[in-house]
């Protein structure tokens, strides 16, 4: 357990730390936020953690950039995990972007984007459905 | 014709990939469906091809570019993807023509050629997860699929406004799920360094007790579970189901859920080793309770549904329940039954969200009530309907009963009796929700006066397809029976990860 808390541990691994405070802190806020927008922007910081993981998994200490430059000796960092990122961050651009889209949409249809106000919406249609449902049925009788 | 085989496991995702560009690129609704229409036929025709060339027990594996694995990418076919390809290109090749007929009521006519163009993508996605043997590419095709996937859902507010919120929280989990499942992917190429699936088996073999994989198995299990919707996870399948246009809604709930519970076996069987004793703590722990919850409680919710879309998306959840109570019982005859049921359910709930979605064309709403005394009116729609309750019952003669019977066989044979006995309790809930739409199409007096005409043949010939189907493989049992036991013995007794035989080019190292 000593090791636990000796500061290699705590700095030596600091990009890890910073990616479970980011993930969380992400993962807090879309769980929290009432706020559709701001859901999206934890849902954003959430996938940001997750570029970062995968951004500290390639360097390699001492690494430059993966140039050929022609010299047997030169250490550079792991290319892989940085080009699965980009993919990644296409992937978040785009989940973004629909959000959002779909965030408009429901500002126009709704005139909100409180998430317990569009649930009450919802909700009342439901209501609604249900009594006029029952109407009918009274009046064919 | 040889270059055409040699080169089926990557055309049979690559000519969806193209369609739906061409789709956009020719602009015109009537087009673009036969585009799409003959892409998806085309994929149908390979995957059989391919389904047939596997059935014994070999594997198949293409070098995307010549470049041999595991530095390159590798598409690679079993018995277990063969038949989850089969699923969705057959699903979707059935749902096109109804989906043809049926967006002309739910959306904007300047939006078909865009709806024809997501559906291609999203069927890409769908074939491209069961096909490859990479891990990354996995997440990637997820991803092509879950945002046409939300785009699909949410097109149905066209007549809904709901369709808007649950495609935003469909995104929402979804991409939870999918984020989950990408770190799991980082954390096992951080323990071995390598993303093709077989080589990967290989690595991960010694590192039972290595803490960083069995975290990455976590991550990977519950993000897919988020797209399986296991029980506590369906949050988002309920709403995207109801209120998504009818022929999505009929393709949604036949493919989706299907290839994710494909995905979670794969890595569970394929990827970490069935050895692993974390994973038969998991299976026994999770997949166990959630799955019985899943039969009961989703049954139960279904029961006090009005909304006949809602009542079948909480039947689908509970028969999620089903599948993975095969993958819980971790034999070789559970994943029989697990891989079956994923067929018999997905030609079951697409035949019901079809006939589902010719009532709701003819009436205009999905409300129980509003059906009522239609029997008489919409006699061959109502039927179909009452043949896919009975095969969700499971009663014999149709295909739910094969699966539950393999599933039933599956837990007598581990002495589990009392799981058995809890299978056919939560099936008499299912009698309980079918009988309420039989009751109310066939007994209750209608209350309009309105005569209400058949569903035209175009909406009931690709029902009827899938109906027939499930009669089909009800009464002719071997066929799907022999498929998925080489599909469970390749999953369990690591058949992927063995000799292959290499198609199209290879020798770039």
């Amino acid at each position: 357990m000593d090791n636990l808390f000796s500061s290699g541990f705590i700095f030596g691994h600091m990009n890890y730390w910073l990616f479970v405070v980011l993930m969380m802190t992400g993962l807090y806020i879309v769980v929290s936020r009432g706020n559709l927008l701001k859901k999206v922007v934890g849902l954003n910081l959430f996938q940001a953690a997750v570029f970062m993981l995968y951004i500290s998994m390639g360097k390699v200490a001492g690494g430059t950039a993966p140039i050929l430059t022609g010299n047997p000796d030169e250490v550079y960092s792991n290319p892989l995990p940085h080009v699965l990122i980009l993919t990644a961050i296409v992937v978040g651009i785009a989940t973004t972007s629909l959000g959002l889209a779909l965030i408009v949409r429901i500002n126009e249809s709704y005139g909100t984007i409180e998430e317990d106000e569009v649930l009450a919406l919802d909700q009342q249609q439901e209501r609604d459905e249900l009594a006029a449902l029952e109407e009918e049925v009274l009046k064919s009788k | 014709m040889s270059a055409l085989v040699n080169h089926s496991l990557i055309l049979v995702v690559l000519i969806p990939l193209l369609a739906a560009p061409l789709c956009m690129l020719f602009g015109n609704r009537a087009v673009a469906f036969w585009i799409s229409f003959f892409a998806s036929l085309f994929a149908l025709i390979l995957s059989l091809h391919l389904l047939l060339m596997v059935i014994d027990g070999d594997v198949l594996s293409y070098h995307l570019g010549g470049w041999a694995p595991p530095l390159g990418i590798e598409y690679r076919v079993d018995a277990a993807n063969a038949l989850v390809l089969l699923i969705v290109s057959a699903i979707s090749t059935v749902v096109l023509p109804y989906a043809r007929v049926s967006i002309k009521d739910e959306i904007a006519e300047h939006h078909h050629t865009l709806f024809f163009a997501c559906y291609m993508l999203c069927f890409t996605g769908l074939l491209g997860v069961a096909i490859t043997g990479d891990a990354f590419n996995v997440f990637v095709f997820l991803e092509i699929s879950s945002l046409s996937t939300y785009v699909l859902v949410a097109l149905g507010a066209n007549k809904d406004k709901r369709a808007l919120s649950a495609a935003y929280d469909y995104l929402i989990l979804g991409t939870i799920g999918a984020t989950f499942f990408v770190i799991g992917l980082g954390l096992i190429y951080m323990s071995t360094g390598t993303l093709n699936m077989v080589d990967l088996s290989q690595r991960l073999a010694p590192l039972e007790d290595n803490k960083t994989v069995r975290t990455a198995f976590a991550f990977i299990v519950i993000g897919m579970g988020l797209k399986i919707a296991i029980y506590p996870l369906h949050r988002w399948l309920p709403g995207a189901y109801t209120y998504a246009p009818s022929a999505i809604s009929a393709f949604l709930a036949a493919t989706a859920t299907k290839v994710a519970i494909y995905v979670v076996l794969r890595f569970m069987f394929s990827v970490f080793s069935a050895k692993f004793g974390f994973e038969l703590d998991t299976v026994r722990l999770i997949f166990f309770p959630f799955a019985i919850i899943a039969m009961f409680a989703a049954s139960l919710i279904a029961v006090y549904q009005v909304n006949l879309k809602r009542l079948l998306a909480y039947s689908s959840i509970a028969q999620i329940g089903y599948m993975l109570l095969g993958v819980a019982l971790f034999s070789s005859a559970g994943l029989t039954a697990t891989m079956a049921h994923l067929f018999n359910h997905a030609i079951t709930k697409g035949a019901m969200f079809m006939a589902v979605g010719a009532i709701i064309m003819r009436i205009g709403s999905p409300l129980l009530p509003k059906m009522a005394g239609l029997g008489r009116q919409m006699p061959w729609t109502s039927a179909a309907i009452v043949l896919g309750g009975l095969s969700l019952i499971g009663v014999p003669g149709t295909a739910g009963f094969v699966s539950k019977w393999l599933l039933l066989t599956a837990a007598f044979q581990q002495g589990y009796w009392f799981i058995a006995l809890l299978i056919v309790a939560s099936s008499l809930l299912a009698v309980i929700y079918v009988w309420k739409c039989v009751e109310t199409l066939y007994l209750t007096p209608s209350t309009s006066n309105v005569a209400v005409a058949e569903a035209p043949l175009s909406l009931l010939v690709p029902t009827y397809v899938l109906v027939i189907a499930t009669i089909w493989f009800g009464l002719d049992a071997s066929t799907i029976t022999v498929a998925s036991q080489t599909a469970a013995e390749s999953l369990i007794g690591g058949g992927y990860g063995g000799e292959a035989t290499v198609m199209g080019v290879e020798g770039r190292k």
